[in-house]
Protein backbone atom coordinates (compact mmCIF):
# COMPACT_ATOMS: atom_id res chain seq x y z
CA UNK A 1 0.00 0.00 0.00
CA UNK A 2 2.90 2.43 1.09
CA UNK A 3 4.44 1.49 -2.41
CA UNK A 4 1.93 2.10 -4.26
CA UNK A 5 1.37 5.66 -2.45
CA UNK A 6 4.91 6.37 -2.75
CA UNK A 7 5.17 5.52 -6.19
CA UNK A 8 1.82 7.70 -7.04
CA UNK A 9 3.60 10.57 -5.47
CA UNK A 10 6.55 10.20 -7.16
CA UNK A 11 4.51 10.08 -10.74
CA UNK A 12 2.78 13.14 -9.70
CA UNK A 13 6.30 14.50 -8.87
CA UNK A 14 7.55 13.90 -11.98
CA UNK A 15 4.45 15.82 -13.63
CA UNK A 16 4.90 18.31 -12.03
CA UNK A 17 8.44 18.33 -13.12
CA UNK A 18 7.71 17.68 -16.76
CA UNK A 19 4.83 20.11 -16.96
CA UNK A 20 5.09 23.37 -14.93
CA UNK A 21 3.59 25.24 -17.33
CA UNK A 22 0.12 23.41 -17.98
CA UNK A 23 -1.32 26.88 -17.14
CA UNK A 24 0.07 28.89 -19.49
CA UNK A 25 -0.63 32.04 -17.11
CA UNK A 26 -0.12 31.39 -13.61
CA UNK A 27 -1.95 34.68 -12.61
CA UNK A 28 -5.41 34.33 -13.93
CA UNK A 29 -6.83 37.16 -11.88
CA UNK A 30 -4.43 39.69 -12.37
CA UNK A 31 -5.12 39.12 -16.24
CA UNK A 32 -8.55 39.51 -15.37
CA UNK A 33 -8.26 42.77 -13.56
CA UNK A 34 -5.64 43.83 -15.72
CA UNK A 35 -8.20 43.92 -18.45
CA UNK A 36 -10.73 45.77 -16.34
CA UNK A 37 -8.09 48.64 -14.67
CA UNK A 38 -5.18 49.13 -17.02
CA UNK A 39 -6.13 47.55 -20.77
CA UNK A 40 -7.79 50.54 -21.84
CA UNK A 41 -4.79 52.50 -21.83
CA UNK A 42 -1.54 50.64 -21.73
CA UNK A 43 -3.64 47.92 -24.60
CA UNK A 44 -4.07 43.77 -23.86
CA UNK A 45 -0.33 43.62 -25.25
CA UNK A 46 1.30 45.97 -23.11
CA UNK A 47 2.15 48.05 -25.84
CA UNK A 48 0.85 51.63 -24.53
CA UNK A 49 0.25 54.36 -27.24
CA UNK A 50 3.08 56.46 -28.92
CA UNK A 51 4.15 58.84 -26.68
CA UNK A 52 1.26 59.42 -24.56
CA UNK A 53 1.16 56.35 -22.28
CA UNK A 54 3.90 54.09 -21.58
CA UNK A 55 4.55 50.60 -22.51
CA UNK A 56 4.46 47.99 -19.82
CA UNK A 57 5.53 44.90 -22.49
CA UNK A 58 9.60 45.34 -22.39
CA UNK A 59 9.91 48.10 -19.79
CA UNK A 60 12.47 49.45 -18.54
CA UNK A 61 10.63 51.70 -15.88
CA UNK A 62 9.28 48.23 -14.15
CA UNK A 63 13.10 46.52 -13.85
CA UNK A 64 14.42 50.19 -12.27
CA UNK A 65 11.41 50.96 -9.99
CA UNK A 66 10.14 48.25 -8.54
CA UNK A 67 9.95 49.61 -5.05
CA UNK A 68 7.31 52.58 -6.53
CA UNK A 69 5.38 50.02 -8.31
CA UNK A 70 2.61 49.23 -5.99
CA UNK A 71 2.01 52.76 -4.95
CA UNK A 72 1.95 53.58 -8.70
CA UNK A 73 -0.95 51.01 -9.10
CA UNK A 74 -2.87 52.45 -6.42
CA UNK A 75 -2.15 56.19 -6.57
CA UNK A 76 -1.30 57.33 -10.11
CA UNK A 77 1.44 59.38 -11.66
CA UNK A 78 1.63 62.49 -11.76
CA UNK A 79 5.26 63.07 -12.72
CA UNK A 80 7.38 62.90 -15.65
CA UNK A 81 9.15 59.47 -15.87
CA UNK A 82 11.22 57.95 -18.78
CA UNK A 83 10.60 54.74 -20.46
CA UNK A 84 12.96 52.92 -22.70
CA UNK A 85 14.48 56.23 -23.06
CA UNK A 86 10.95 58.31 -24.07
CA UNK A 87 9.73 61.04 -21.75
CA UNK A 88 6.21 60.48 -20.56
CA UNK A 89 4.33 63.30 -19.41
CA UNK A 90 1.00 62.42 -18.58
CA UNK A 91 -0.98 61.48 -15.71
CA UNK A 92 -1.86 58.27 -14.63
CA UNK A 93 -5.01 57.67 -12.32
CA UNK A 94 -4.25 55.21 -9.71
CA UNK A 95 -7.35 52.45 -8.55
CA UNK A 96 -7.85 53.13 -5.33
CA UNK A 97 -10.05 50.86 -4.51
CA UNK A 98 -7.68 47.28 -5.39
CA UNK A 99 -6.70 45.53 -2.46
CA UNK A 100 -3.03 44.40 -1.58
CA UNK A 101 -3.53 40.89 -3.03
CA UNK A 102 -5.41 42.58 -6.27
CA UNK A 103 -2.13 45.02 -6.44
CA UNK A 104 0.21 41.54 -6.28
CA UNK A 105 -1.15 39.82 -8.92
CA UNK A 106 -1.38 42.66 -11.42
CA UNK A 107 1.58 43.25 -10.70
CA UNK A 108 2.88 39.95 -11.31
CA UNK A 109 0.68 39.37 -14.49
CA UNK A 110 2.39 42.68 -15.86
CA UNK A 111 5.98 41.55 -14.78
CA UNK A 112 5.39 38.06 -16.46
CA UNK A 113 3.31 38.80 -19.53
CA UNK A 114 5.17 40.04 -22.93
CA UNK A 115 8.64 38.88 -21.98
CA UNK A 116 8.75 40.56 -18.87
CA UNK A 117 10.66 38.88 -16.32
CA UNK A 118 10.72 40.31 -13.27
CA UNK A 119 11.01 38.46 -9.57
CA UNK A 120 7.33 37.71 -8.37
CA UNK A 121 5.88 40.07 -5.49
CA UNK A 122 5.47 38.78 -2.45
CA UNK A 123 1.81 40.45 -0.19
CA UNK A 124 4.87 40.78 2.85
CA UNK A 125 6.32 43.24 0.43
CA UNK A 126 3.94 44.73 -1.41
CA UNK A 127 2.24 45.79 2.41
CA UNK A 128 5.24 47.25 3.23
CA UNK A 129 5.77 49.55 0.10
CA UNK A 130 2.09 50.43 0.46
CA UNK A 131 2.69 51.65 3.62
CA UNK A 132 5.56 54.31 2.28
CA UNK A 133 2.99 55.82 0.25
CA UNK A 134 -0.16 55.74 1.97
CA UNK A 135 -2.14 59.06 1.50
CA UNK B 1 -43.45 12.89 -59.12
CA UNK B 2 -41.92 13.18 -55.79
CA UNK B 3 -38.25 13.19 -57.10
CA UNK B 4 -39.26 16.03 -59.55
CA UNK B 5 -39.72 18.43 -56.85
CA UNK B 6 -36.22 17.61 -55.39
CA UNK B 7 -34.78 18.30 -58.34
CA UNK B 8 -36.21 21.38 -59.24
CA UNK B 9 -35.67 22.52 -55.73
CA UNK B 10 -32.13 21.47 -56.45
CA UNK B 11 -31.66 23.22 -59.45
CA UNK B 12 -33.28 26.89 -58.18
CA UNK B 13 -30.41 26.39 -55.23
CA UNK B 14 -28.14 25.48 -57.60
CA UNK B 15 -29.18 28.63 -60.03
CA UNK B 16 -29.54 31.51 -57.33
CA UNK B 17 -25.76 30.47 -56.35
CA UNK B 18 -24.76 30.73 -59.98
CA UNK B 19 -25.80 34.35 -60.44
CA UNK B 20 -23.22 36.50 -59.06
CA UNK B 21 -24.20 38.15 -55.97
CA UNK B 22 -25.39 41.79 -56.22
CA UNK B 23 -22.58 43.95 -55.37
CA UNK B 24 -22.92 45.87 -52.02
CA UNK B 25 -23.29 49.51 -51.45
CA UNK B 26 -22.87 51.35 -48.18
CA UNK B 27 -26.52 52.36 -47.11
CA UNK B 28 -26.95 56.55 -46.10
CA UNK B 29 -28.07 56.40 -42.66
CA UNK B 30 -30.50 58.38 -40.66
CA UNK B 31 -34.20 59.19 -41.60
CA UNK B 32 -34.89 60.68 -45.00
CA UNK B 33 -37.36 62.90 -46.31
CA UNK B 34 -39.56 63.29 -49.39
CA UNK B 35 -39.66 66.60 -51.04
CA UNK B 36 -42.95 67.70 -53.12
CA UNK B 37 -41.36 66.92 -56.19
CA UNK B 38 -40.39 63.30 -54.95
CA UNK B 39 -36.90 63.31 -54.62
CA UNK B 40 -35.80 61.57 -51.64
CA UNK B 41 -33.87 63.89 -49.37
CA UNK B 42 -31.22 61.74 -47.28
CA UNK B 43 -30.37 63.58 -43.71
CA UNK B 44 -26.63 65.03 -43.69
CA UNK B 45 -24.59 66.54 -41.87
CA UNK B 46 -24.98 70.61 -41.26
CA UNK B 47 -22.65 73.44 -41.78
CA UNK B 48 -19.67 73.51 -39.02
CA UNK B 49 -16.99 75.43 -37.79
CA UNK B 50 -14.05 74.35 -35.82
CA UNK B 51 -10.64 75.25 -35.28
CA UNK B 52 -7.60 72.31 -35.49
CA UNK B 53 -4.41 71.56 -33.43
CA UNK B 54 -2.23 74.26 -35.53
CA UNK B 55 -4.70 77.13 -34.84
CA UNK B 56 -6.52 76.09 -38.68
CA UNK B 57 -10.16 76.83 -39.61
CA UNK B 58 -11.83 73.44 -40.25
CA UNK B 59 -14.82 73.52 -42.23
CA UNK B 60 -17.06 71.25 -44.35
CA UNK B 61 -14.60 72.82 -47.27
CA UNK B 62 -11.65 70.79 -45.41
CA UNK B 63 -13.50 67.64 -46.44
CA UNK B 64 -14.78 69.10 -50.16
CA UNK B 65 -14.87 65.83 -52.50
CA UNK B 66 -12.88 63.77 -49.59
CA UNK B 67 -14.25 61.51 -47.57
CA UNK B 68 -13.42 61.35 -43.57
CA UNK B 69 -13.90 59.20 -40.61
CA UNK B 70 -15.22 61.14 -36.93
CA UNK B 71 -14.59 60.39 -33.54
CA UNK B 72 -15.72 62.15 -30.25
CA UNK B 73 -12.80 62.15 -27.40
CA UNK B 74 -11.20 64.49 -24.51
CA UNK B 75 -7.81 63.85 -24.13
CA UNK B 76 -8.00 63.07 -20.12
CA UNK B 77 -10.03 60.17 -20.85
CA UNK B 78 -9.02 57.61 -18.69
CA UNK B 79 -11.65 54.94 -20.06
CA UNK B 80 -12.26 54.58 -23.94
CA UNK B 81 -10.18 57.05 -25.79
CA UNK B 82 -7.07 55.69 -26.29
CA UNK B 83 -8.66 52.42 -27.81
CA UNK B 84 -10.11 54.12 -30.34
CA UNK B 85 -7.26 56.66 -31.02
CA UNK B 86 -5.20 53.30 -30.89
CA UNK B 87 -7.60 51.95 -33.80
CA UNK B 88 -7.96 55.82 -35.37
CA UNK B 89 -3.89 55.34 -35.73
CA UNK B 90 -4.37 52.10 -37.42
CA UNK B 91 -6.74 53.85 -39.98
CA UNK B 92 -4.35 56.79 -40.05
CA UNK B 93 -1.37 54.72 -41.04
CA UNK B 94 -3.51 52.88 -43.89
CA UNK B 95 -5.00 55.97 -45.40
CA UNK B 96 -2.04 58.39 -44.56
CA UNK B 97 -0.86 58.42 -48.56
CA UNK B 98 -4.11 58.66 -50.25
CA UNK B 99 -5.31 62.12 -50.35
CA UNK B 100 -9.55 60.96 -50.34
CA UNK B 101 -9.58 60.17 -46.52
CA UNK B 102 -9.15 62.20 -43.90
CA UNK B 103 -9.93 61.89 -40.07
CA UNK B 104 -11.61 64.62 -37.79
CA UNK B 105 -11.83 64.48 -34.10
CA UNK B 106 -13.63 66.03 -31.93
CA UNK B 107 -12.83 67.45 -28.04
CA UNK B 108 -15.48 67.48 -26.10
CA UNK B 109 -13.66 68.86 -23.37
CA UNK B 110 -13.82 72.35 -24.27
CA UNK B 111 -12.27 73.71 -21.28
CA UNK B 112 -8.87 71.51 -20.96
CA UNK B 113 -8.77 70.96 -24.83
CA UNK B 114 -7.06 74.11 -25.83
CA UNK B 115 -5.83 74.34 -29.02
CA UNK B 116 -1.89 73.84 -27.66
CA UNK B 117 -3.38 70.83 -25.60
CA UNK B 118 -4.58 69.14 -28.59
CA UNK B 119 -1.36 70.28 -30.45
CA UNK B 120 0.71 68.62 -28.51
CA UNK B 121 -2.13 65.89 -28.20
CA UNK B 122 -1.07 64.94 -31.79
CA UNK B 123 2.76 65.63 -31.78
CA UNK B 124 2.13 62.58 -29.27
CA UNK B 125 0.15 60.22 -31.39
CA UNK B 126 2.80 61.71 -34.17
CA UNK B 127 0.17 62.74 -36.55
CA UNK B 128 0.07 65.04 -39.35
CA UNK B 129 -2.17 67.90 -39.15
CA UNK B 130 -3.00 67.82 -42.75
CA UNK B 131 -4.28 64.19 -42.58
CA UNK B 132 -5.98 63.99 -38.91
CA UNK B 133 -7.78 67.07 -37.87
CA UNK B 134 -7.88 67.30 -33.98
CA UNK B 135 -10.67 70.21 -33.36
CA UNK B 136 -11.91 72.53 -30.78
CA UNK B 137 -14.55 75.13 -30.89
CA UNK B 138 -17.72 76.46 -29.44
CA UNK B 139 -19.18 73.96 -26.79
CA UNK B 140 -23.06 73.93 -27.93
CA UNK B 141 -22.30 73.55 -31.94
CA UNK B 142 -19.58 70.35 -30.69
CA UNK B 143 -22.38 68.63 -28.24
CA UNK B 144 -25.06 69.10 -31.41
CA UNK B 145 -23.20 67.80 -34.32
CA UNK B 146 -21.95 64.86 -32.66
CA UNK B 147 -26.23 64.11 -32.87
CA UNK B 148 -25.67 64.68 -36.25
CA UNK B 149 -23.05 61.99 -36.64
CA UNK B 150 -25.20 59.84 -34.49
CA UNK B 151 -22.79 59.47 -31.98
CA UNK B 152 -22.87 60.71 -28.18
CA UNK B 153 -21.33 63.25 -25.88
CA UNK B 154 -22.89 64.16 -22.47
CA UNK B 155 -21.27 66.14 -19.86
CA UNK B 156 -21.93 63.81 -16.86
CA UNK B 157 -20.12 64.22 -13.23
CA UNK B 158 -20.49 60.32 -12.37
CA UNK B 159 -18.77 59.27 -15.80
CA UNK B 160 -15.01 58.35 -15.19
CA UNK B 161 -13.51 61.89 -16.65
CA UNK B 162 -16.53 63.55 -16.29
CA UNK B 163 -18.05 62.92 -19.69
CA UNK B 164 -20.34 60.41 -21.34
CA UNK B 165 -19.02 59.50 -24.86
CA UNK B 166 -19.65 57.06 -27.33
CA UNK B 167 -16.48 55.27 -29.08
CA UNK B 168 -17.71 55.47 -32.15
CA UNK B 169 -15.67 55.95 -35.89
CA UNK B 170 -18.52 57.05 -38.31
CA UNK B 171 -17.98 57.24 -41.80
CA UNK B 172 -19.12 60.33 -43.61
CA UNK B 173 -18.86 60.25 -47.78
CA UNK B 174 -18.52 63.58 -50.05
CA UNK B 175 -21.74 64.25 -50.40
CA UNK B 176 -21.85 64.70 -46.57
CA UNK B 177 -23.89 61.34 -45.94
CA UNK B 178 -22.93 59.76 -42.69
CA UNK B 179 -22.34 55.96 -44.40
CA UNK B 180 -20.93 53.54 -41.63
CA UNK B 181 -20.08 53.16 -38.39
CA UNK B 182 -18.14 51.25 -35.87
CA UNK B 183 -17.21 50.67 -32.34
CA UNK B 184 -14.14 52.25 -32.31
CA UNK B 185 -12.84 50.15 -29.24
CA UNK B 186 -13.15 46.92 -31.02
CA UNK B 187 -10.35 46.22 -33.57
CA UNK B 188 -12.71 43.86 -35.14
CA UNK B 189 -15.30 46.13 -35.53
CA UNK B 190 -12.28 48.28 -37.50
CA UNK B 191 -11.38 45.64 -39.66
CA UNK B 192 -14.82 45.48 -40.60
CA UNK B 193 -15.13 49.42 -40.89
CA UNK B 194 -12.24 49.60 -43.17
CA UNK B 195 -13.17 47.30 -45.80
CA UNK B 196 -16.40 49.57 -45.60
CA UNK B 197 -13.90 52.69 -46.19
CA UNK B 198 -12.29 51.00 -49.27
CA UNK B 199 -15.97 50.38 -50.69
CA UNK B 200 -16.84 53.71 -50.08
CA UNK B 201 -13.71 54.87 -51.54
CA UNK B 202 -14.65 52.47 -55.13
CA UNK B 203 -17.90 53.91 -55.03
CA UNK B 204 -17.37 57.90 -55.32
CA UNK B 205 -13.91 57.82 -56.58
CA UNK B 206 -14.48 55.37 -59.52
CA UNK B 207 -11.51 54.96 -61.51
Amino acid sequence: MLKKLCLAGSILFCFSVIFPNCQPNPYREGERLYKTHCANCHMEDGAGLHALIPPLAGSDYLKNHRQKLPCLVRYGIKDTIVVNGQVFAEQMPGVATLSEIQIVNILNFVNTSWGNQIEPFRLEETRTLLEKCRH
Amino acid sequence: MKYFAFIVLIITTWAACLTSPEKRTLPILGERDISPGGDTIYRSVPDFSFIDQDSQLVTNATFADKIYVVDFFFIHCPTICPRVKKNGLRLYEKYKNDGRVMLLSHSIDVRNDTVAALHRHAAKLGVDAKKWRLVTGDHDAIYSIADDYFSVAVEDPDSPGGFDHSGRLILVDKNRHVRSFCDGTNAEEVDRFMKDIDLLLEEQFPR
